[in-house]
């Protein structure tokens, strides 16, 4: 129960961080999808043992982060709210690969253990940069993205209902189900029997409802599609947006800069 | 849970990205041509039926933990197969970006994992083939619990070759497997289960639901077909892109930015410093005790005036011998460190900038 209701205030957090109106949430929502794929390949095409080389590309969540004044402590509890899932499969990797790779004095750092380091600071830079993506673009500003980028047209409009019914369905499938936990007192009442009554209920009165709504749309004159204002358009800032964090990401990808400036401060201090 | 970036490759992660949008592109022609347009709002609300419905546990009998319904098979029984996968695929969208339930690069495979076996493989020829033209309640009952039964191992199966074929996490196909299908399996019975009351209730609350649902589709052999050739085509395809890469090397990305860059530029770094990771890498291996390299022990640009390809071979023979390619020595560490330092104060910098501003 504490699930549903957590997981609709995450939505309407998620929202209301989009509502802002900094530079970045001004920019054309294409912009910044481009720049979140091109940021979370350029991540994951390291190889499987790098750690510290990745530890540049965390400029991006935190330049975004400040530039659209978003709450970093907010996304970073979202981070590490994943980062067990990831751990589940990433875990076996010491168990696995048990091969040394790196000696500091009398420990020895298996790869797998740096293997599974690397999952995780990997984890935390792809999910960042997704959270990041919605909360300064709004899940209707990527749909569309999306879609002008070429995803067919059938689907975005499935995404937008999908997303408005949410807030609907949720809120009445969390009330059913608080209704049925206050009546089975403890456990008994959990039942798969009840569960599949509750959920076929919960069918067919959305069923009923979405042609409901179908009709009175039909009579507003909905053909299809969503048809909005687009104010935003792809000009000079999106471009050098694009660019700019493109040029940063393929950089920092070609070059180790932790190695170079650890060589450096070590030349510097032997 | 659904697969997450961390451990996809770029390789795979594409190549599914392009089979599923490929997918979708294919359902949605079919929907605007073949379907009335009644379809579309019943499928936006239906998939948030599946999420409310996913939000709402119950407890699996015997074992006393709880489960919930994924979804998949009762969209393709309700729907058909074209407007149940694009209902599906844009459950997984809203869970990415909303929750970190899986990554915005996993979402090719998330999508194809949950939305085409049991759209487009468990439905038209485990779930049709069994519950036949005039279905029984029993009928039915079995035909739900064999399809989804088989969809989620279909789909299990492939969170294991995906995960097995992007090479990082270090489980082995077979340990991979046989933790994964087991869980699988009692997940598969328990959507069955609930599944068939579903689908027993809906036909006697509603019938002309499901009626409609078998009549409306005017969906032959054929189409099915075309989807799964299509699928078979695409498959062959990314297997082969993703082949060539492998034989060149594990880090596909980093082969063809070396090929793209060419031999002219590295030439003309003698530093390394604006050369190729691949040069810059083979120079870093001298480092036997992946302690600081000492100057003047390496020529500089000794790596760099190799050819993309010889360095990727020297380095393809250097992560067999003991990985000594790696970037964590003590240098690395301290480097690494560093620069998170300079990160994140910056970030917090410029936070006080914009604020203030």
């Amino acid at each position: 129960m504490r699930y549903i209701d957590g997981a609709v205030r995450d939505f309407k957090d998620l929202d209301l961080l989009a509502t802002g109106e900094t530079t970045i949430h001004r920019l054309d929502a294409r912009a910044k999808v481009v720049v979140t794929l091109v940021f979370i390949l350029s991540v994951l095409s390291f190889g499987k043992y790098e750690v510290a080389a990745l530890f540049p590309f965390f400029i991006y969540p935190a330049v975004m982060m400040a530039l659209g004044n978003l709450p970093a402590g907010y996304i970073a509890k979202k981070i590490v709210f994943v980062i067990p899932f990831v751990l589940a499969v990433a875990i076996f990797n010491p168990l696995v690969d048990g091969q040394l790779m790196i000696q500091l004095g009398p420990f020895g750092i298996t790869g797998g253990w740096v293997s599974c380091a690397s999952i995780i600071i990997r984890s935390i830079l792809t999910v960042g940069a997704a959270i990041i993506l919605v909360s300064l673009t709004g899940f209707t500003g990527i749909c569309r993205a999306l879609e002008q980028l070429g995803m067919p047209q059938a689907f975005a409009v499935q995404l937008l209902f999908l997303y408005r019914y949410i807030f609907v369905l949720t809120e009445e499938g969390g009330r059913a189900s608080r209704a049925r936990e206050l009546r089975s007192c403890g456990k008994k009442g959990l039942s798969l029997a009840s569960y599949t009554s509750l959920v076929s209920h919960l069918l067919l009165r959305t069923w009923e409802r979405a042609e409901r709504i179908h009709i009175a749309m039909l009579a507003r004159g909905f053909t299809g599609e969503f048809h909005t204002i687009h104010p935003k358009r792809f000009g000079g800032k999106e471009i050098s947006f694009v660019i700019a964090w493109s040029a940063i990401f393929i950089f920092i990808r070609l070059q180790d800069i932790p190695q170079l400036i650890g060589t450096t401060v070590m030349r510097m201090i032997s | 849970m659904h697969m997450s970036d961390a451990l996809l490759s770029p390789q795979v992660g594409v190549a599914m990205w392009t089979v599923s949008a490929g997918t979708i592109a294919y359902c949605s022609r079919k929907i605007r041509n073949e379907l009335d347009d009644r379809k579309v709002p019943l499928m936006g609300v239906l998939g948030a039926v599946i999420f409310a419905a996913q939000m709402i546990n119950f407890t699996i009998p015997i074992t006393g933990s709880s489960g919930h319904l994924g979804g998949g098979l009762i969209l393709a029984i309700l729907l058909g197969p074209y407007a149940a996968f694009l209902t599906i695929a844009s459950v997984p969208v809203v869970q990415a970006l909303f929750f970190a339930d899986g990554g915005l690069l996993a979402l090719g495979c998330n999508i194809f994992n949950l939305g085409f076996f049991p759209a487009f493989i468990a439905y038209p020829f485990i779930y049709k083939k069994i519950s036949g033209a005039k279905p029984t309640p029993t009928k039915r009952s079995v035909a739900s619990m064999a399809a989804a039964v088989i969809a989620l191992q279909l789909g299990a199966l492939g969170v294991v070759l995906e995960t097995v074929a992007s090479g990082i996490a270090s489980l082995p196909f077979s340990s991979f497997v046989i933790l994964m299908q087991p869980i699988h399996l009692a997940i598969g019975i328990v959507e069955g289960l609930v599944t068939a009351a579903m689908v027993s209730f809906v036909y006697k609350a509603k019938p002309e639901i499901l009626q409609s649902a078998l009549e409306a589709r005017p969906i032959g052999h054929e189409p099915v077909k075309n989807v799964v050739l299509a699928f078979l085509v695409m498959a062959l395809l990314a297997g082969g892109i993703l082949s060539w890469f492998a034989s060149k090397d594990p880090d596909g990305l980093e082969w063809s930015i070396a090929r793209v860059t060419g031999m002219e530029e590295l030439k003309g770094t003698g530093e390394g410093l604006h050369g190729s990771l691949a040069a810059f890498q083979e120079r870093l291996s001298f480092l036997p005790d992946y302690s600081f390299r000492k100057p003047g022990e390496v020529k500089p640009g000794g790596g760099g005036n190799k050819s993309p390809q010889a360095a990727m071979e020297t380095k393809t023979e250097e992560k067999k011998s003991a990985g000594s390619r790696l970037g964590t020595s003590v240098a690395g560490t301290v480097g690494g460190l560093l620069t998170l330092a300079v990160v994140f104060i910056s970030g917090f910098l410029l936070k006080k900038r914009v604020q203030s501003a």
